[in-house]
């Protein structure tokens, strides 16, 4: 298969990331036609491999006295997809805001497809898409008319704008209700109407804020197909920032988790995981009576017991036969069981880790009653078939 | 589970051109902006009809109750008289201003602002739909007068800088209420701009002519640009092309020009602390 790159500027920045080869399909005769000239196409050209299309250098952002990003580095590579793990006002939105030049830093540098953000932010929208945290759409349009509107914007000619917006659609598959103004539109099509106005220039780098906060699970797996259709089918480097933790494990390359303004940790979701290293047995457990947690930290096998709340962290190198002796351990020691259940390390263990607190209580604690469609932790009776740091898969042991 | 198997094999094939996108130039960003906000107005006819059917109403209830008492007082025609306090009405306060507001906020002008665009365009594509609403507004009103029996004095031309010279003030007359959507993002803020219509267009020779105003009252309507736009638009209803004529019509070009000077640049004013990034 030929490999090629994506052009992403001609800045070849210190210390950059091997860049990803680029596949091609049949949505590569996006829009159609050949030639370069005014709103026509430009050939894909190859770019210095170790060319990043994001990097940023120190940035922060200062709002008063309150620092929302706090010196952040990051190295994001073209064709990847880069997830942005924090809970709510860790600072995800306020780097992306910088990052697509509607915010400019206070300090440190961010570049974006070979730009400075805050000298070149003309430049820099050119090559960007961003669909925001709201889906940011003018409700009195149809679809159509705001596709159109946007892809005139963006200075496209009228065939190749036809193209682009029959070209999206059959990608974000909005239907018939393309006709239809947006104020009679759910909020799963408004959502997937605000990605298609951010490709609709066929951008190299695609900012995506929080896609599926707020999205019913249909939906939210379609934004989800539809990432990853993108990253495969047109090369295309996403940003993505997220309070999900399947979202940023399923769909990412590779994951920075912020807090408070700060890059905590960054790798693959199975490089973190790993950094956890262990198993974890969690018990939710009513009154804990003396001595229950010197007994299991006794236990063979056992490498660390954290309590928090009403729920026990058991954590075991071979979490599967260590479940037995903790189970025995808390019923000796006069512990109400009210759940038991093994699982391997989530990207919330490794926040846990980093920051002494979950990302996402309620959904890492619900994730089943919540949400049938989102994988939820894994548990014994699917780990023994995966390999180790293979992604999450459903099931329950309790 | 979450199905993402959905994504099609990758063929061997060669890559195709991408799409180059450009700055679209001014004038395609005007047309386009100008575009959208027209195509608005007929989507909401609830912020229309008020502004036409009020106008008219006040100007058919104004002829019934004052014609005989101000128009005996001032030997005037009062239907022609009041004919161009009608179109004001009509043209006054007529802008896109909501909808700026609720693009700030729900995210649509960044969505803008994230574009190519040049940010000029941005506000006065909305405001060249504003000038065709408001000269649309003026029209039925100005019919109306001519059903009740209002004679152009100035013909046909005279008619349409009447139009046009009514219309240019609807729009200037916007650039206070988009100064306060720009700065304030606000749509309650936006509504109150409304009060500053009130001035404008009452402390002035709106029933009677100036001649009759006394006191405080006479001294605001000296300096209140409406005085010279209704005597301009006056003198086209009922004087007869002339050096007076002319020259009333040019004080009203030139009260439109000085308050539109004040008005459009705190509303470019506004545009640019809006679009400067934060």
């Amino acid at each position: 298969m030929p490999a090629k790159t994506p052009a992403v500027g001609s800045a070849t920045f210190p210390g950059a990331t091997p860049v990803p080869a680029r596949r091609t399909t049949p949505l590569d005769d996006v829009g159609g036609g050949t030639g370069v000239g005014r709103g026509g196409h430009r050939p894909v050209t190859s770019a210095p491999v170790d060319s990043p299309a994001i990097v940023t250098e120190g940035i922060a952002r200062q709002f008063d006295d309150y620092w929302a990003v706090d010196g952040v580095d990051l190295s994001i590579a073209a064709g990847e997809i880069y997830g942005f793990l924090g809970p709510n006002g860790a600072g995800k939105s306020t780097l992306v805001r910088m990052l697509c030049t509607l915010l400019r830093p206070s300090r440190g540098r961010g570049f974006v497809a070979g730009h400075d953000v805050a000298r070149e932010p003309e430049l820099v929208r050119l090559q960007i898409g961003v669909a925001l945290q709201d889906a940011a759409l003018d409700d009195r349009q149809t679809g159509r008319e705001l596709l159109d509107l946007q892809a005139r914007l963006y200075g496209l000619r009228r065939d190749v704008r036809l193209a682009r917006v029959a070209q999206v659609l059959t990608l974000v598959d909005i239907g018939s209700a393309i006709d239809r103004q947006i104020n009679t539109y759910s909020g799963g099509m408004k959502r997937r109407l605000d990605l298609a106005a951010a490709l609709i220039h066929d951008p190299q780098i695609l900012f995506l804020d929080e896609p599926t906060t707020g999205l019913d699970p249909e939906s939210r797996a379609a934004v989800w197909t539809e990432v990853r259709a993108l990253q495969r089918q047109r090369g295309t480097t996403i940003f993505l920032t997220t309070q999900y933790l399947e979202e940023a494990d399923e769909l990412a390359d590779r994951v920075g988790i912020i807090s408070r303004g700060h890059l905590v940790a960054e790798g693959t979701p199975d490089a973190l995981k790993r950094t956890v290293g262990t198993d974890v047995i969690v018990a939710k457990v009513g009154e804990l009576p003396n001595g229950a947690l010197e007994a299991l930290r006794s236990l063979a096998g056992v490498e660390d017991v954290v309590c928090r709340d009403d729920e026990l962290m058991v954590h075991a190198g071979d979490g599967a036969a260590a479940m037995s002796p903790v189970a025995l351990a808390l019923h000796a020691s006069g512990t109400t069981v009210k759940s038991l259940t093994l699982r391997t390390p989530t990207l919330d263990d490794v926040f846990l880790q980093l920051t002494g607190s979950h990302l996402q209580a309620d959904e890492a604690n619900t994730a089943n009653s919540h949400d049938p469609s989102d994988p939820p932790p894994p548990v014994m009776a699917s780990r023994q078939a995966a390999p180790a740091g293979t992604p999450s898969v459903p099931g329950g042991l309790a | 589970m979450t199905n993402l198997a959905a994504v099609p094999p990758v063929p061997d094939t060669p890559p195709a051109p991408r799409v180059q996108a450009r700055p679209a130039g001014f004038l395609v960003d005007l047309y386009s902006v100008a575009q959208r906000a027209v195509r608005q107005i007929p989507r909401e006819p609830a912020s229309v009809i008020p502004a036409l059917i009020v106008p008219i109403f006040f100007y058919v209830l104004n002829i019934g109750a004052l014609s005989k008492v101000t128009g005996a007082a001032a030997h005037i025609d009062f239907k022609s008289f009041e004919l161009p306090v009608a179109v004001v009405f009509a043209v006054t306060g007529v802008s896109r201003a909501s909808s700026l507001v609720t693009d700030i906020q729900n995210g649509y002008f960044d969505r803008l602002t994230i574009t190519p665009v040049r940010r000029l365009p941005l506000l006065l594509g909305l405001m060249m739909a504003d000038l065709a609403l408001v000269m649309a507004l003026a029209v039925p009103v100005l019919l109306v007068g001519l059903a009740l029996g209002v004679h152009f004095a100035t013909g046909i031309p005279g008619m349409i800088l009447f139009v046009v010279l009514s219309g240019i003030w609807g729009l200037v007359f916007t650039g206070l209420p988009y100064a306060i959507a720009l700065k304030t993002g606000n749509p309650g803020a936006v509504n109150a701009s409304f009060v500053l219509f009130f001035p404008i267009t009452f402390l002035s020779t709106t029933f009677v002519p100036k001649a009759a105003l006394e006191g405080w009252l006479r001294t605001v309507a000296t300096y209140n640009p409406m005085t010279y736009i209704l005597a301009g638009l006056r003198a086209l209803v009922s004087e007869p092309w002339s050096f007076p004529t002319v020259t009333a019509v040019g004080d009203a070009i030139l009260a439109v020009g000085a308050f539109g000077l004040v008005s459009i640049s705190l509303a470019l004013l506004a545009l640019r602390g809006r679009v400067r990034r934060p």
